[in-house]
């Protein structure tokens, strides 16, 4: 492995660089914890609440310490960078903040989001930005989990039945394009690969591909024609749906009751 | 939380023991009274597997439709601390639900029956989810005090005769406790923060102070009813006591932190016993028969969940022969 850097020496473009790796990474986390959330007291069996639930903690504690590194880059407190921005703030991919839909799209999305973040983090435990390894480290352990999780769910239920099947392959049909926006490439590709940092979108997008086929064809699912891919960009940008300001609304309504207290 | 199943003691006792085996019934007795456990494949009395089912079947509803206001302040609750605590401490409602059903199931009747009945209305859960949590502090107080008057009567439950009962109850009590120590953490937060959260709380308790006096249900009546479980364990309490041991153990809690109770008759006797205004129990029960201001809506929320997720359970119960692709 290359050379670690630390903050300390760090110049400015590595620091912007940095800067929007982790904030569209915890963007992202912070969001989908948010919806997997909503599902406590709705799932379709007490399990699935349960499974959510254990998820939803996972992801808000990683994006937490994602945003705790950020602090250390001179960003706010965790708690006003995640409950005092607008939506028009946030770097999250579009496909995280879209509604919960039923089970099937909350399950699709958590599949094809997950192999993203779970290869994201591995590749990231051998960054040369060592804070950020050491999460990465961390993080990777608990992932496993969430995406044998949506393995075990998503071959289950693409083949249990005609009508599982028909609502598995809708969904995932749906969820494409916004899943292709997840990579969605930003200014600083090549100098965070130069640094060591992490080896970008490209490569993780065909890390994902590669993971996720054989899935989906064992759940008897298929990948949507290779030409119809639009990826649905923008999020890394702060470009976002209708469907964020309200979430961001509701995240922020008692925290913003009044910003002068300790909660 | 919330296991204060509502057991309906003006049924007539008359036939609770009518048929019963007279010798197996007096050897039942004999156990129970040595503090033997009940298991399930063990002779039991019609009415004694009767009650038992009531009583763990409300007390798991309780425990899924109490996830429902709580719920709604999860996506809301301010900043990381708070919003990591709400959402394992309302997990750890539904795994409560899950625990208490399988309890429940032991005694022969499946979950599913079970969902089913809370769905249509047949059997009952807690009365004080029928009221609405408007503010934050409202699923602060919940936690406290709802949470407080849930381990009081957890706590005497665990104790009882039939032995899976007693033990989710143990490692339930275990988890409520740590709710309970969120939820005062978060009430003194607010009982001693800015004049608006001190506002914000002192609302909300003086709004759920009458649920959380009608939480342990009406005074018991001296029925030979009442007599029979309180025998044969399945009740250990009086609602009466497990309400003077909550008023004993909150209300200095509470008036520490400068809140207001509403109830001008509210005072600790010389003997020990607390003094309180008597609970509207007209208004108990008719929320508990429908009429209060959230059943609708909370059965209805219930029932949506079960119908969006039937497709799931149906693809569940299919066998893992896997779906071909039809050739036209």
């Amino acid at each position: 492995m290359g050379q670690k850097i630390k903050r300390l020496h760090m110049n400015e473009n590595t620091t912007d660089a940095l800067k929007e790796l982790l904030y569209k990474m915890a963007d992202d986390l912070l969001i989908i914890g948010h919806r997997n959330s909503e599902w406590t007291g709705l799932g379709p069996i007490l399990e699935e609440d349960i499974a959510f639930s254990s998820m939803a903690q996972d992801k808000i504690g990683q994006a937490q310490a994602l945003y705790t590194l950020l602090h250390e880059f001179g960003e706010q407190e965790p708690d006003i960078v995640a409950f005092m921005r607008n939506a028009s703030q946030f770097h999250n991919a579009q496909l995280l903040e879209l509604p919960n839909g039923d089970y099937d799209f909350s399950l699709i999305r958590h599949f094809l989001y997950d192999h993203a973040d779970q290869l994201r983090f591995e590749m990231l435990a051998h960054s040369s930005y060592e804070p950020l390894a050491k999460v990465a480290r961390k993080v990777k352990g608990e992932l496993k989990y969430h995406v044998f999780h949506a393995n075990t769910w998503v071959v289950k239920l693409g083949a249990a039945n005609d009508e599982s099947h028909f609502k598995m392959q809708t969904v995932l049909n749906e969820a494409w394009n916004f899943a292709l926006g997840m990579f969605e490439e930003g200014p600083f590709e090549d100098l965070l690969r130069e640094e060591g940092i992490f080896e970008g979108e490209k490569i993780l997008q065909e890390k994902w591909l590669k993971n996720i086929t054989p899935i989906l064809l064992k759940a008897g699912l298929c990948l949507p024609d290779e030409y119809t891919w639009k990826p649905i960009n923008g999020g890394r940008k702060c470009e976002h749906s209708p469907y964020l300001t309200p979430l961001v609304e509701e995240m922020s309504e008692v925290f913003r009751y009044d910003p002068t207290a300790q909660w | 939380m919330y296991g204060n199943a509502y057991i309906d003691t003006t049924e007539k006792p008359a036939g609770i023991l009518e048929g019963e085996d007279p010798q197996r019934l007096q050897e039942f007795e004999a156990r129970v009274a040595r503090g033997e456990k009940i298991e399930p494949k063990d002779w039991m009395p019609r009415e004694y597997r009767k009650q038992l089912i009531r009583m763990i079947e409300q007390h798991g509803h309780s425990e899924i439709i109490g996830a429902l206001p709580e719920g709604t302040w999860i996506t809301r609750a301010p900043g990381f601390k708070r919003k990591l605590a709400l959402m394992a401490k309302v997990q750890d409602e539904v795994g409560h639900a899950q625990l208490l059903y399988s309890a429940a199931e032991t005694l022969g009747k499946t979950r599913e029956a079970m969902i089913n009945d809370l769905i249509t209305g047949k059997s009952k859960y807690s009365n004080v989810f029928n009221y609405p949590a408007y503010t934050w502090a409202d699923a602060c107080i919940i936690a406290w005090l709802i949470d407080a008057g849930a381990i009081i009567n957890q706590v005497a439950n665990a104790k009882g005769s039939y032995g899976p009962y007693g033990r989710a109850l143990d490692r339930i009590c275990t988890e409520e406790s740590f709710h309970l120590k969120y939820g005062h953490d978060n009430v003194v937060t607010l009982a001693t923060g800015t004049p608006k959260q001190r506002e914000m709380v002192q609302a909300a308790l003086t709004r759920w102070w009458p649920p959380i006096m009608h939480f342990f249900g009406p005074s018991d009546k001296i029925s030979s009813h009442t007599e029979i479980l309180m025998r044969w364990k399945v009740k250990m309490a009086t609602n009466d006591d497990m309400r003077q041991q909550f008023l004993n153990m909150y209300v200095p809690k509470i008036w520490d932190l400068g809140l207001n109770v509403p109830d001008v008759n509210l005072k600790k006797n010389e003997d020990g016993k607390w003094d309180y205004t008597e609970p509207d129990w007209e208004e108990f029960k008719r929320v508990i028969n429908g009429g209060g201001p959230c059943n609708a809506e909370r059965l209805a929320v219930r029932r949506m969940a079960e119908e969006r997720g039937r497709w799931v359970r149906n693809a569940l119960n299919t066998s893992d022969a896997k779906y071909v692709a039809p050739f036209a």
